[in-house]
């Protein structure tokens, strides 16, 4: 479950900053979108900050509209964040000194869950494949080679699949050409959204599968966003949870699933399905739908759903807090603030 | 949950259903032979993986298939009428009467432009007659019933003003307008969030104990059946595989198939290790192999099973299989089944 051994990998030479420095730091990123007509804004990523590790795959997860599709585009900026910061490697991310988004963009790719939207329908796959690496200099022999190179690597016969078109490929094998064309510029880190998601079970297994090989042999740090619990739980070193635009948990799988300190990471836990008949849900552990990040919540965005909401749940924001470690299990929960005016702080 | 088989005449029967279709270059045998029974409230899961066949099955059962393009054989009867004879307005009065169809997007059975209101009166008054106000009245307590808060006020609202759980809770209160004795539903939860999802479970289930219907429900996901069904029938390149009470279908599978598919559910599998797989993909259904369906992917296919498809026997009352070598599958611990240890 750790990290690969730094002995048995080549030392990168991009790694500048060491095993010690976080792969990817995120300092209160803000994304908010205007909606035309009206005064108001939908608040899809509101003071986000955490940490990637080197060698890690950090989950993430939340229910339709909390905001993990906007972070991982802030996060390549492919939308420009509207405030905070982001240090890749060490690096501050679009400053003079820093790493250029140019940069960034070949050292962190993503795949995305529409594996038919993402490749060219009228391109051999093993050209979708070669045309980063074409575009990036090399020649159209050797662009070729890495993308035969690839699709072994991904489980698909070079000669068999590579000159197929999209339309003649299954779901999973199009997410593997998809997986194959985010590798071909050999980035470090991947942020996988809701990647295995529209996949069938079995094709879903076979996917996870490779996706860990990949890691363990590339030596690869993952973001994995999905709203899938299991998944998560499978795929995660360390688990990341949105409600509403915010971070409310962070930490150690284990420690998150065994022992969630938040209200909301507790009932989505709760709403998992049991696959034993005989321990069937009989109340939902929430009821009603997340509101709309228009007009979230005054203090704690879950205050209108959580069963333990305090006046203090309405009248002040609880802090995340900022430290943040391989270790530190966090949750931004009054009761999980000493001190906080919550009856109930502490006492989880 | 016991599977028994006598507690009075079956609502739905469904004897060797067959459903092909045909273009100009392929013939695609999309159901080869379906048979089930379904008994007045009765939860059935359709379960397979994508092009397994279960959505064909519903639109077969409603008659909703292209006509000019496929070809239907088999017989379909609820409550003893038979289905694939009725042709104008007794199909009509069939679907929007005897049986109502839910969907996974709701947006499907929902016109833009009429309000909530407007769908449930119209087919409220369609079903039942009566006036205006009676029916409105009539629609605000079926809003009521899926539990849509402030139903009163929510009657006029648009299908695109609620958000995606209310909408599906409004398809489901149009899908009871008119006390349908048979309930379609074609994973009407699989695009709902967790926490969503668990509630339209639990209303489903208590609506159809209320109203006493049969339900047919079709899902991709082991995890939903074992929290909606009495009974499941597992689907395999237009073929019903395996069939049995829930639990015990999950808890002891009798074909390599289903085994195989609850164990690369990942579901609590140890971080550190592989799930498990089935290897290859399913059958080009325009040309299946002459013998198990599965066979080309079996871990235990024995040269028997390519010969022909394996009759449907049963290991245990209430329990059908389809494979030669269930009685190994039976005997083998899950576990071992998961790990493919069990040549
Ligand atoms: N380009 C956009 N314009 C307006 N609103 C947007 C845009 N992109 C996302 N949103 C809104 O931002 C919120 C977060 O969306 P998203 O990041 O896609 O969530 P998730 O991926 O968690 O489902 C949602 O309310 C969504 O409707
Ligand atoms: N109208 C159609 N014309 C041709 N083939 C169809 C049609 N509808 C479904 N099929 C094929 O029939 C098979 C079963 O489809 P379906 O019942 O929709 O699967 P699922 O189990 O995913 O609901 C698939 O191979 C599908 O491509
Ligand atoms: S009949 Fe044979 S090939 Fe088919 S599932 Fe059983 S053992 Fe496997
Ligand atoms: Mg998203
Ligand atoms: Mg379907």
């Amino acid at each position: 479950m750790s990290a690969t051994p730094m002995s048995t990998a080549l030392a990168d030479p991009r790694d500048r900053g060491g095993p010690a420095q976080p792969m990817l730091i995120a300092r209160g990123l803000r994304r908010y979108f205007r909606l035309k007509g009206r005064g108001q804004a939908v608040r899809a990523v509101d003071d986000v900050s955490f940490t990637v590790f080197k060698g890690e795959t950090l989950g993430v997860v939340g229910e339709s509209g909390c905001g993990k599709s906007t972070l991982a585009r802030l996060l390549l900026h492919l939308l420009v964040p509207q405030a905070g910061e982001m240090v890749f490697d060490g690096d501050l991310v679009g400053a003079a000194r820093g790493i250029g988004i140019a940069a960034l963009r070949q050292q962190v790719q993503m795949v995305f869950q529409d594996s038919a939207a993402s490749l060219n329908p009228r391109m051999p796959v093993r050209d979708s494949i070669a045309f980063g690496p074409l575009a990036a200099g090399q020649s159209r022999a050797a662009a070729r080679q890495t993308a035969e190179a690839l699709l072994q690597q991904v489980g698909l016969r070079p000669d068999l699949f590579g000159p197929r078109y999209p339309h003649e490929l299954s779901g999973g094998q199009k997410q593997r050409v998809n997986i194959a064309r985010a590798l071909a510029l050999g980035p470090r880190m991947v942020i996988l959204d809701e990647a295995v998601s529209a996949l069938d079970k079995s094709v879903e297994a076979q996917v996870l599968n490779l996706l860990r090989d990949l890691k363990r042999r590339l030596n690869l740090t993952y973001l994995f966003i999905s709203h899938d619990l299991n998944v998560v739980r499978y795929i995660s070193e360390r688990v990341l949870v949105m409600y509403l635009g915010q971070v409310v948990e962070l930490g150690p799988a284990t420690a998150v699933f065994a022992a969630p300190r938040h209200p909301y990471t507790r009932a989505l836990l709760a709403s998992r399905l049991s696959m034993d008949a005989d321990r069937r849900t009989l109340e939902p552990p929430l009821q009603g739908d997340p509101p709309s990040p228009i007009d979230a919540p005054s203090g704690c965005r879950f205050r209108t759903r959580c069963p333990c909401a305090e006046a203090v749940c309405a009248s002040r924001a609880p802090p995340l807090g900022h430290w943040e470690d391989r270790a530190s299990h966090i949750a931004a929960c009054h009761m999980a603030t000493q001190g906080s005016g919550h009856t109930l702080a502490g006492a989880g | 949950m016991d599977g028994g088989q006598d507690r009075g005449p079956p609502l739905l029967e469904v004897a060797d259903l067959t459903v092909r279709f045909v273009g100009h270059e392929a013939r695609v045998q999309a159901l080869a032979g379906v048979s089930f029974s379904l008994r007045a409230g009765e939860v059935l899961c359709l379960l397979g993986e994508s092009g397994s066949g279960k959505s064909v099955t519903l639109r077969a059962l409603m008659q909703l298939l292209p006509p000019g393009r496929t070809e239907v054989a088999g017989q379909v009867r609820l409550a003893g009428q038979d289905v694939l004879a009725l042709r104008g307005r007794a199909l009509q009065a069939f679907r929007g009467g005897s049986v109502a169809m839910v969907f996974q997007e709701p947006m499907s059975a929902l016109d833009p432009v009429y309000t909530i209101g407007q769908h449930l009166i119209e087919a409220i008054r369609q079903h039942r007659g009566g006036s205006r106000a009676a029916a409105r009245a009539r629609a605000i307590g079926l809003l009521e019933l899926v539990k849509i808060p402030a139903a009163a006020r929510r009657i006029d609202a648009y299908p695109h003003e609620l958000s995606g759980g209310l909408r599906q809770r409004a398809m489901i209160a149009l899908a009871l307008s008119c006390t349908p004795r048979l309930l379609l539903a074609d994973e009407p939860t699989t695009a709902l969030d967790a926490t969503v999802q668990i509630q339209v479970l639990i209303l489903l289930r208590r609506l159809q104990q209320e109203f006493g219907m049969g339900t047919l429900f079709v899902t991709h996901d082991l995890a939903v059946a074992a929290e909606i069904a009495d009974r499941v029938a597992v689907m395999y390149a237009g073929r019903i595989v395996e069939e049995g009470p829930v639990a015990a279908v999950l808890r002891a599978p009798a074909h390599p198939y289903t085994a195989a598919l609850l164990a690369s559910t990942v579901h609590d599998q140890a971080p550190d290790q592989d799930i498990p797989t089935i290897p290859g993909s399913p059958p080009d259904l325009g040309a299946l192999p002459p013998g198990c369906s599965f066979a080309p992917r079996c871990a235990l296919v024995r040269d028997a099973c390519r010969i022909g498809p394996p009759p449907a026997t049963h290991p245990a009352p209430g329990r059908m299989v389809r494979c030669l070598r269930s009685a190994d599958v039976l005997a083998t611990p899950l576990a071992s089944l998961a790990t493919g240890d069990y040549r």
